[in-house]
């Protein structure tokens, strides 16, 4: 095989070992340094968990996952976080649909400002929620008036838990929203459909895989939340004690094996909503920017 | 620099995009690779650039193999469909791109950088667009700012991938005269790919026809549109008149359609090719064809009257189309419905199980050619 | 003249309707607790304020979570670019698996993921009894705050980039490849100016969310005020103290960088969206 021929003083010719040679630059490099850091970050510590679970005999760790107080905790965290993530997709798609399809005064105040929960630090919307829906915070006293008490209540943590994940149903429906084409619902209106009718048949129908995506996503965050619940809840155990608080008093008691194991079966939840997710936004959903 | 393609293919999965395609471009023309989307044209390009790997089969340019050779070592120019311009950078800073991306030791000095730039803009025209930044121009601006680029670091070959693809018509027309007045001046070697037969056949020395990974065809426009060698190019180049039929006794029938076709044996299914302008219309049948038609639809725009007739008694896929000199237009005046008669001057022969086809010309009908 | 109504909600009463009901909710759950912040920082007046904002203890927190932030921020900025890169540039098996892999500290739980940091360095894991050997204690001081930090603010610059790279694709980078730049080259003239804008916003929210992680950092700080707490750890220890105007104090440090962020957000968008330049001209070919 015969060298090509070059100028004088020509730079070495780079040669490739074999076919597959890739022509961007820099593949080697990125994916060393990606594997490198998602082994390190991600995957290393999953097996200390995996390991302390080993530890446990296989009745240690069903009789700790099913003690009656932790259990009481599965169900007060999935039904708050099933309550917070219907608020937030009905609230999510009124905010989507005002944002991308009217315009008012405060409009552009109202777009930056549904990110709030996302930039806030959980603990001070915890501190902040607490203040303002205890008996005697501005909230609270409204409320009290008509009989309702929602702080040191299962229903202060879906106010947490609806407070931290508020954009994600409003960020996965807007683009949604935005991309509709105003041909469509012209020429239904025109055709003298009523306005719910052309909703039903023509608007919603591209809509609801976007909804359905922020809600899950929605109550995924809201099933791991913490911080913004704590100082809400009063953490009554069977009352108001949600199962990532439970880790972290089976923590405080030194009792790494409890904690372990609730924590695996919170992760393999996770892992497994995470991968539904992702799934539906395949079928459903461009991949668009998400949170 | 000539271009020699060995035995290349390249599969994607499950789909062959070339199948062992072997190919002579020559030195200092410009060569069209024509096909439909899916025929390969492009994968060829870009494996020629080096952009992509083939599976197996030789690049040489030259007669230097650089099939593995990094697409940055092989010194060529490459135009993408959609220009690919650097957004951040200005026209001025696009194209002295590669000028600046040479090792310190070729790189030229900034002086003399700048001055090629200035006379790559004052070739392209655009002398005063230096400072302006890409989405500020025009799609046929565009296209030449990349077309300096491509040039300014005086490639050997030239490679251009639908240049014209994504602008309107007018403006397509203007640039491929315009590029066709610089091949003329610099004489480089020249690829471009495109499924626009009618710019394939305007603007190049050679066209090479392909399909389904394969070439078909490949001859100068002339003779590739007087002579297809296929079903497929014939299809491909414009449109066909096509009678099928049976072939016995030296006539081919259909129905209430016959063709005589002296000098032609066998016995067997056949089709008739027929170009628009290798028919001409009669009021009554001739002595060699009769081939009823009723008039469809009259088309006036155009160099000539293009006529669109079904046929009465037989059928074809297709409307047949003929055309007809305005004159005689007006001399004749056809009309809707009216019954009129096709007479062929040349026709080519398709027969069953060949795909090559045959020549008959029926005002020398005894020296019927058969395609070597 | 009848209102022209094309488009479902067109209807004035419909719209007030809606947007009255936007307006107000948003009112109550996100601005008014905004508000509240800064009401009860301040409610003990000025002098108050910027006393428990000075106090020793506090200004600790603060250089704590900035000086985790530094470190956190450059790791995952390198990294998600990096990610970003190999994933939307070039096609590999088991492309798909990264880039799902990536989402993992979004789905988990903060206290799951300080677990899994505490159980791996802390004294009885298996990596942290190996460096207890050597006297190295990363739990309950500020290198497991970094790590478990890092991990949960990862996925950030790279959801940012991945779409957009994908969006815009990879042919300016081959044209410029195609013209002989060497690899840091194209980087740096073609795909750096292109991404620019969606790796400062990744930056800022990567940085917003390394200052106000609270639950991870929980488990694996210590608690232990003046040398492990960061500044919403510090929020957490004086509200449990009663002290609700100090921990408003420093929950309004944390709020403004909240704001900043997103003004920085609202200013991104801005510059990606607006047209550069005039519409192309007309005339000439």
């Amino acid at each position: 095989m015969s060298a090509p021929s070059q100028a004088a003083g020509a730079a070495p010719v780079r040669r490739f070992a074999g076919r597959s040679k890739r022509v961007l630059p820099g593949f080697g490099l990125s994916l060393g340094i990606s594997l490198f850091f998602v082994s390190l970050v991600l995957l290393l510590p999953l097996t200390g968990l995996v390991m302390e679970t080993a530890g446990m005999t296989w009745d240690q760790f069903w009789f700790t996952v099913t003690d009656p107080r932790v259990v009481e905790s599965y169900k007060v965290t999935l039904w708050t976080a099933l309550a917070a993530s219907l608020f937030n997709g009905a609230f999510g798609l009124l905010l989507a649909w005002v944002l991308v399809r009217y315009d008012f005064p405060g409009k552009r105040l109202v777009d930056a400002v549904v990110d709030l929960p996302f930039a806030l630090p959980t603990a001070v919307a915890g501190i902040t929620l607490a203040t303002l829906f205890a008996t005697n915070g501005w909230y609270g006293q409204v409320l009290a008036k008509i009989g309702v008490e929602v702080a040191f209540t299962p229903l202060g943590i879906v106010v947490a838990m609806a407070f931290t994940s508020i954009p994600f149903v409003v960020r996965t429906v807007q683009p949604v929203l935005e991309e509709l084409s105003p041909a469509d619902e012209e020429a239904a209106v025109s055709l003298g459909a009523s306005d719910l009718r052309v909703f039903r048949k023509v608007i919603f129908p591209s809509l609801w895989p976007a909804v359905v995506t922020g809600i899950a996503l929605s109550f995924t965050r809201s099933l791991g939340e913490f911080g913004a619940i704590i100082f809400i809840a009063g953490n009554t155990p069977y009352v108001s004690e949600v199962t990532s608080l439970m880790i972290f008093v089976r923590l405080q008691e030194y009792d790494y094996a409890a904690a372990s194991a609730i924590a695996s079966l919170m992760l393999l939840v996770s892992l497994c909503l995470l991968f539904a997710i992702n799934l539906w936004q395949g079928r459903y959903l461009r991949r668009l920017e998400g949170r | 620099m000539s271009i020699t393609i060995e035995n290349i293919s390249k599969r994607f999965g499950g789909f062959t995009a070339l199948d062992d395609v072997s190919l002579d471009i020559p030195e200092g023309k410009l060569t069209a690779l024509l096909g439909p989307s899916g025929s390969g044209k492009t994968t060829l390009l870009r494996i020629i650039a080096g952009l992509e790997s083939s599976d197996a089969g030789r690049i040489l340019f030259g007669g230097d193999d650089v099939s593995d050779l990094h697409v940055r070592d092989r010194n060529i120019g490459f135009v993408f469909q959609h220009y690919a311009l650097f957004k951040h950078l200005t026209v001025a800073q696009n194209i002295a791109f590669g000028l600046e991306s040479l090792p310190r030791k070729q790189r030229p000095s900034k002086t003399e950088i700048r001055e090629r730039v200035n006379k790559l803009l004052e070739m392209i025209q655009l002398p005063d667009l230096a400072n302006r930044y890409p989405t500020q121009l025009s799609g046929g601006q565009k296209q030449r700012v990349a077309l300096a680029r491509a040039m300014a670091t005086k490639p050997r070959i030239l490679l251009l991938d639908e240049p014209f693809g994504a602008l309107d018509a007018k403006v397509r027309k203007d640039l491929r005269r315009w590029l066709r007045a610089l091949h003329d001046e610099f004489h480089f070697t020249s690829i471009f790919v495109t499924h626009d037969q009618e710019e394939a056949l305007e603007l190049s020395d050679q066209v090479v026809v392909m399909s389904h990974g394969q070439v078909e065809q490949v001859n100068e426009p002339a003779t590739l549109y007087a002579r297809p060698e296929s079903r497929f190019v014939f299809d491909f180049l414009g449109h066909v008149n096509v009678l099928e039929g049976s072939l016995k006794n030296q006539k081919l029938t259909q129905g209430d359609a016959w063709v005589s076709l002296p000098s032609v044996q066998g016995d067997q299914e056949a089709q008739l090719y027929m170009r628009p302008h290798e028919v001409q219309l009669a009021r009554s049948p001739s002595a060699h064809a009769r081939l009823p038609l009723r008039i469809e639809s009259v088309s006036l725009i155009g160099s000539e009257v293009r006529i669109e007739l079904q046929p009465e008694g037989w059928h074809s896929t297709e409307l047949w189309e003929i055309g007809m000199s305005h004159n005689e237009f007006a001399h004749q005046a056809p009309a809707r419905g009216d019954l009129w008669y096709a007479v062929p001057d040349i026709g080519h022969l398709f027969t069953n199980g060949r795909n090559q086809p045959r020549t008959v010309d029926w005002h020398y009908p005894t020296s019927a050619t058969a395609h070597p | 003249m009848a209102a022209k109504h094309h488009r479902v909600g067109d209807q004035p009463w419909v719209r007030r309707t809606l947007v009255g009901l936007a307006l107000g909710i948003t009112l109550i759950l996100l601005v008014i607790p905004l508000v509240v912040i800064f009401y009860q920082a301040l409610s003990a007046g000025w002098s108050t304020f910027t006393s428990n904002v000075l106090d020793e203890y506090t200004l600790h927190a603060i250089g704590l979570t900035l000086f985790v932030a530094l470190l956190t921020v450059p790791l995952n900025l390198v990294f998600g670019t990096a990610l970003a890169w190999s994933v939307t540039r070039f096609r590999f098996p088991g492309r798909k698996l990264l880039t799902t892999l990536i989402d993992i500290p979004f789905a988990v739980s903060p206290v799951v993921a300080g677990l899994l940091y505490l159980l791996l360095y802390g004294r009885n894991g298996w990596v942290g009894s190996w460096l207890g050997q050597y006297d190295i204690q990363l739990m309950f001081s500020w290198p497991g705050i970094v790590m478990v930090t890092v991990f949960v603010t990862s996925p950030f610059v790279a959801r940012e980039l991945i779409p957009l790279m994908q969006q815009q694709g990879s042919e300016e980078e081959e044209a410029g490849v195609v013209l002989g730049a060497s690899g840091w080259r194209v980087f740096r003239k073609i795909t750096l100016p292109n991404i620019k804008w969606a790796l400062i916003y990744g930056v800022i929210l990567t940085n917003a969310r390394a200052v106000g992680e609270f639950g991870a950092v929980s488990v694996v700080s210590g608690n232990i005020r003046g040398q492990t707490n960061t500044l919403p750890l510090h929020v957490e220890l004086l509200y449990q103290d009663y002290n609700i105007v100090g921990a408003f104090a420093s929950a309004s440090l944390l709020a403004g960088i909240a704001i900043l962020t997103l003004i920085a957000k609202a200013f991104v968008e801005w510059r990606q969206s607006r047209p550069e330049q005039p519409a192309p001209e007309k005339g000439g070919v």
